[in-house]
């Protein structure tokens, strides 16, 4: 009896301690601080403002990038790795996991001579980003992926297919693609959630994504700056459950 | 001949992560001891000075502080989650939203505590019309006890993310076998969960501490005068490298950072590897 008080009393505390800051977020992003009341003005501001709009076109652009050469850089290595490669398993696998053990705000600090290098080849555009999100999301794309290509019988598929005379690329495109898409899935999921929220790398480059835009906002429009703060946590938070209850189903299935 | 024609197809993936991972890298520990093309131990003297040290205690006591606290708190959270049943609509809502906070919320987190209890936030109304105090007050949001609030947001559920494969790997029938041989809860909990959890628990704590040293975005938004801890130092290193001819300290700061960190990582994965052992 005293533990389900005690159990509900501390689920009480910690729905307050992190639920306040969110409701507070939606409430102080719809004041009318002129004449009293609720106005969407901020909220509005999302796509009025020509800056932040232009940012979020920035961000969004960037995740769609970065999801595409991730995977296409990460899929066929890991499955390389385990049919024909094995012995650079632990390589690959250390390498993906290395961003975890250096930061990023590191990683810009010496990305200087880099960046000089690809601005000169590409242009200056914030879509050069992409090459430094890419190994930025490889820890969170890599287990969600390898999780997939454990659960299945990677060989035994990557046989039947090639001895009825499929290539590698219509193999690894057709056959085991399809068997591993929720683990595609869930690394495309977070890797969005990763891209749309990276501030270090993008501010002190230079370069206006929505993060940077929020905070240079911050300064003297605060309720648009917690509008779009709010909207990307809600949008993380709608991409993370969703992912949770496909994957669900497809363990049932 | 065969070995290098199969490792052809992993070239790709080995160009980026060296371009965009390992050069930087290997460029801020060698730009941090080479000085126009000599050994120089200059730079890093430099985090000696009195701002580089300050800067690093308050570092360290953000990020020990933080990861106690989030550790603790974490651990009883998870503790509360891992009684619903995993599928339950709770648990995954309290899980996903545990992932967005602890992993890309960044500057977002920065803007809800100013929603919260800046100048004008939401609770700092409410105090003021109720109780009459004023919580913004000297603006301690913006400084060091600031930080630790806002960073607790964060580590909290990073610690649920990391603890909880461990508190579920606590099988049933371990309870009950202490259960049978006459054990109380409490028991149970003291001589044969807790023991087994401590490595992990510890481990996790290493993680928060790692996860708080390094984390800059919440910090940049929030505290955008001065430069209490190494990270925005580091900013203000960078930004001012130019100007002050303070070129090469930013990459002494980096180097630290990387230091700090290995390390704590490095006691991190010995720890984990000792739960590993029943952890499946």
């Amino acid at each position: 009896m005293t533990t389900r008080v005690a159990r509900a009393a501390l689920w009480v505390a910690f729905a307050a301690f992190f639920l306040f800051p969110l409701y507070a977020m939606a409430d102080f992003s719809t004041r009318n601080l002129l004449q009293g009341g609720r106005t969407l003005k901020a909220w509005a501001g999302l796509v009025t403002d020509e800056a932040l709009y232009q940012s979020i076109i920035t961000s969004l652009l960037l995740a769609v990038l970065t999801v595409v050469v991730m995977l296409i850089l990460l899929v066929p290595t890991m499955i390389w790795v385990r049919l024909r490669a094995p012995w650079a398993k632990g390589l690959v696998e250390f390498l993906c996991l290395l961003p975890l053990t250096i930061p990023a705000l590191v990683v810009v600090v010496g990305l200087k001579n880099v960046y000089l290098w690809v601005t000169y080849l590409l242009g200056e555009s914030a879509l050069t980003l992409t090459f430094v999100y890419v190994v930025i999301v490889l820890p969170f794309a890599y287990r969600a992926i390898d999780a997939a290509l454990s659960a299945i019988d990677l060989e035994t598929l990557a046989e039947a297919a090639r001895s009825l005379g499929a290539s590698w690329l219509v193999t690894i495109g057709r056959v085991i693609v399809p068997n591993i898409w929720s683990g595609i899935l869930s690394a495309a999921f977070i890797s969005v959630a990763v891209v749309l929220g990276e501030y270090t790398i993008a501010s002190l480059s230079g370069f206006q994504t929505l993060p940077v835009q929020i905070v240079a906002i911050g300064k003297t429009d605060g309720p648009t700056s917690v509008a779009a703060s709010l909207a990307t946590l809600i949008f993380g938070f709608v991409l993370l459950l969703a992912l949770s209850l496909v994957t669900r189903r497809r363990r049932h299935a | 001949m065969r070995r290098l024609r199969e490792s052809l197809p992993l070239l790709p993936f080995f160009a980026i992560v060296t371009i965009f991972l390992i050069v930087p890298t290997i460029t801020v520990v060698a730009s941090a001891v080479i000085d126009e093309g000599r050994f120089s131990l200059d730079r890093v003297a430099a985090l000696f000075s009195e701002t580089a040290l300050a800067a690093l205690g308050r570092s360290v006591f953000l990020s020990a502080s933080t990861a106690l606290l989030g550790a603790l708190l974490g651990a009883v959270l998870a503790w509360l989650i891992v009684s619903r049943p995993a599928t339950s609509m709770i648990r995954r809502t309290v899980l996903s939203l545990c992932s967005v906070l602890a992993q890309f919320g960044g500057v977002a987190l920065a803007f809800a505590f100013l929603a919260t209890i800046g100048l004008n936030g939401v609770l700092t109304l409410w105090v003021q019309e109720y109780f009459g105090w004023n919580l913004a007050g000297s603006g301690w949001l913006y400084g060091l006890p600031g930080l630790v609030l806002v960073y607790t947001y964060f580590q909290i559920p990073l610690m649920v993310i990391v603890f909880l494969p461990a508190l579920e790997g606590l099988r049933e029938q371990w309870r009950e076998a202490a259960v049978s041989l006459g054990a109380s809860t409490w028991q149970y909990w003291r001589a044969v969960a807790i023991p087994l959890l401590t490595p992990a628990f510890l481990g996790s704590a290493l993680l928060l501490f790692a996860n708080a040293f390094a984390a800059y975005a919440t910090a940049a938004a929030l505290v955008s005068q001065g430069s209490p801890i190494i990270p925005l130092l580091i900013r203000s290193a960078l930004v001012s490298e130019v100007v002050l001819g303070q070129a090469g300290f930013a990459y002494a700061l980096a180097l630290e950072m990387i230091v700090v960190v290995a390390l704590v990582m490095a006691a991190y994965s010995a720890l984990i590897r000792r739960t590993s052992g029943w952890l499946r």
